[in-house]
């Protein structure tokens, strides 16, 4: 038993030995790097052999983005139909989903009253301007393919419309809601063509009594993806 | 008039290049699964007309959402998905990652903005705002909102400091000071009352929840006082809900 011990202690004593005899170049090492030499000597004794590996993140093209131009047709109620342009600007969060905000112009006719009664004017030349802006949500409700001809098919999408804003009519800024639905088509990867119908509400009580107005919109626009 | 305008527009946007193939050099990466499969659109409904085998390579062109279009060395282009594409390689060997935006980048964020909606004093509200956060708990933000009520219509432009009580949560509380200008004009059809413009200060408090990516819901109740030119104060509620990004 107690030899046993006297072995596992000879055993220690023996590693320690061979370590300081081997830790002496080390040692020697340290004192050649004080001399001139030294530097040289440092980076022969500890040359990199493997350079640093750059990771980099792949650098790619994001088109999340979409702008553009719309014109067409804007039924103003009791105001008439007139033409409207405007503009809109889109993020797509997912292939399902998008926000927009749009801006419209059109100009408004007199009423029926106002031409029937000969002379009698509403409102002046200023406020029978409309314009409007809105926030909207999209669902690609069917996106798919759309085909012309036997040779060409291009990536479309119906989309449904959802989302609030403010229409400026006859001297006065109306709450509106819009709801609507669109067809999108593009002919490459980063243009589009879009058609939209939509209806913008807002109470009003501008012909005397309080009702809530649909003006009805139908437009075609072209938008770029960027 | 706007008919030929539009017609230029749409014929410079037919000459002017594509903005995806200003990009410099494209990334390439290697198959590394069995397969790659590529779809006619950027779509999980659209129809794989090619596979692309392990081994071959392919160039990635540009990415919409989490679809990427990319292109064989027989110059065949369709759009791959980003769970796909992220079992490719490298040139060096490498996973493909696209560090898709986490929670984790959400806490460490410096510019937000965002859209709301709500009910101030019975008027209804839509305001836009933008945030420089300098710490993890403070940021400042500016905002604008369009009052839209039956009697009267307004604008409001704030400042507010906005401290964040536990930024790491995925919910996390809020609390605001801020002070503006609100600008008030009663409607058309209402009897001629003047326009007024005064200076407010508002305090409020809310909640803003990290969605998903870069997205983030966010419900407020405000507490305004406003600095009329008459005897008394008026004191005004506003609740918004909304929601916005971080970049």
């Amino acid at each position: 038993m107690e030899s046993r011990f006297l072995i596992l202690l000879l055993r220690r004593a023996v590693l320690v030995a061979l370590g300081i005899v081997a830790a002496t170049p080390a040692l020697a090492a340290d004192a050649v790097e004080a001399g001139p030499e030294g530097q040289a000597a440092r980076h022969r004794v500890i040359e990199p052999e493997i350079e640093r590996r750059d990771i980099e993140r792949p650098r790619i093209d994001t088109e999340d983005f979409e702008v553009g131009l719309y014109g067409g047709i804007m039924s103003v109620e009791d105001f008439g139909t007139n033409s409207v342009l405007g503009v809109r600007f889109a993020y797509h969060i997912s292939e399902a989903f998008q926000l927009e905000a749009t801006y419209g112009q059109t100009d408004t006719e007199k009423t029926s009253f106002e031409l029937l009664s000969g002379g009698a004017q509403l409102l002046d030349d200023e406020e029978r301007k409309l314009t409007y802006y809105d926030l909207t949500f999209g669902w690609n409700i069917l996106p798919g393919e759309a085909f012309f001809g036997r040779r060409h098919a291009y990536n479309s999408a119906l989309y449904l419309i959802g989302g609030a804003g403010s229409t400026e009519f006859a001297g006065d800024d109306h709450f509106t809601a819009v709801v609507g639905m669109g067809f999108r088509m593009l002919p490459n990867d980063w243009l589009a063509v879009h058609a939209d119908v939509r209806d913008h509400l807002f109470d009003t009580d501008l012909l005397g009594e309080k009702k809530t107005a649909h003006n009805i919109e139908a437009v075609v626009g072209l938008t770029i993806f960027f | 008039m706007r008919a030929p305008v539009l017609l230029c527009l749409s014929l410079l946007a037919g000459f002017l290049p594509a903005p995806g193939h200003a990009a410099a050099a494209q990334p390439v990466v290697t198959v590394a699964d069995p397969y790659l499969e590529m779809r006619t659109g950027p779509g999980q409904g659209y129809p794989i007309f090619h596979v692309v085998e392990r081994g071959e390579s392919v160039t990635i062109l540009k990415r919409r959402t989490e679809w990427f279009k990319v292109r064989t060395d027989h110059d065949r282009e369709g759009w791959v998905d980003q769970a796909q594409l992220e079992k490719t390689l490298q040139p060096d060997g490498e996973p493909v990652r696209f560090g898709a935006l986490a929670f984790g980048d959400y806490a460490g964020r410096k510019w937000e903005m965002g859209a709301l909606g709500g009910d101030f004093g019975g008027a209804n509200v839509i305001s836009l705002y933008g945030a420089r956060h300098l710490t993890a708990n403070l940021s400042l933000e500016v905002g604008i909102s369009q009052l839209l009520g039956s009697f009267s219509d307004g604008w409001i432009a704030s400042a507010n400091v906005v401290h964040n009580f536990f930024p790491e949560w995925r919910a996390s509380p809020f609390f605001t000071l801020g002070t503006g200008m609100l600008d008030v004009s009663p409607k058309a059809t209402v009897v001629r009352t003047e326009d007024r413009s005064d200076q407010f200060a508002q305090v409020g408090t809310g909640v803003r929840a990290w969605v998903t990516r870069q997205f983030i819901l966010r419900a407020e109740y405000k507490s305004y006082v406003v600095f009329t030119s008459r005897d008394d104060n008026e004191e005004v509620n506003e609740w918004k809900v909304g929601f916005s990004f971080f970049f």
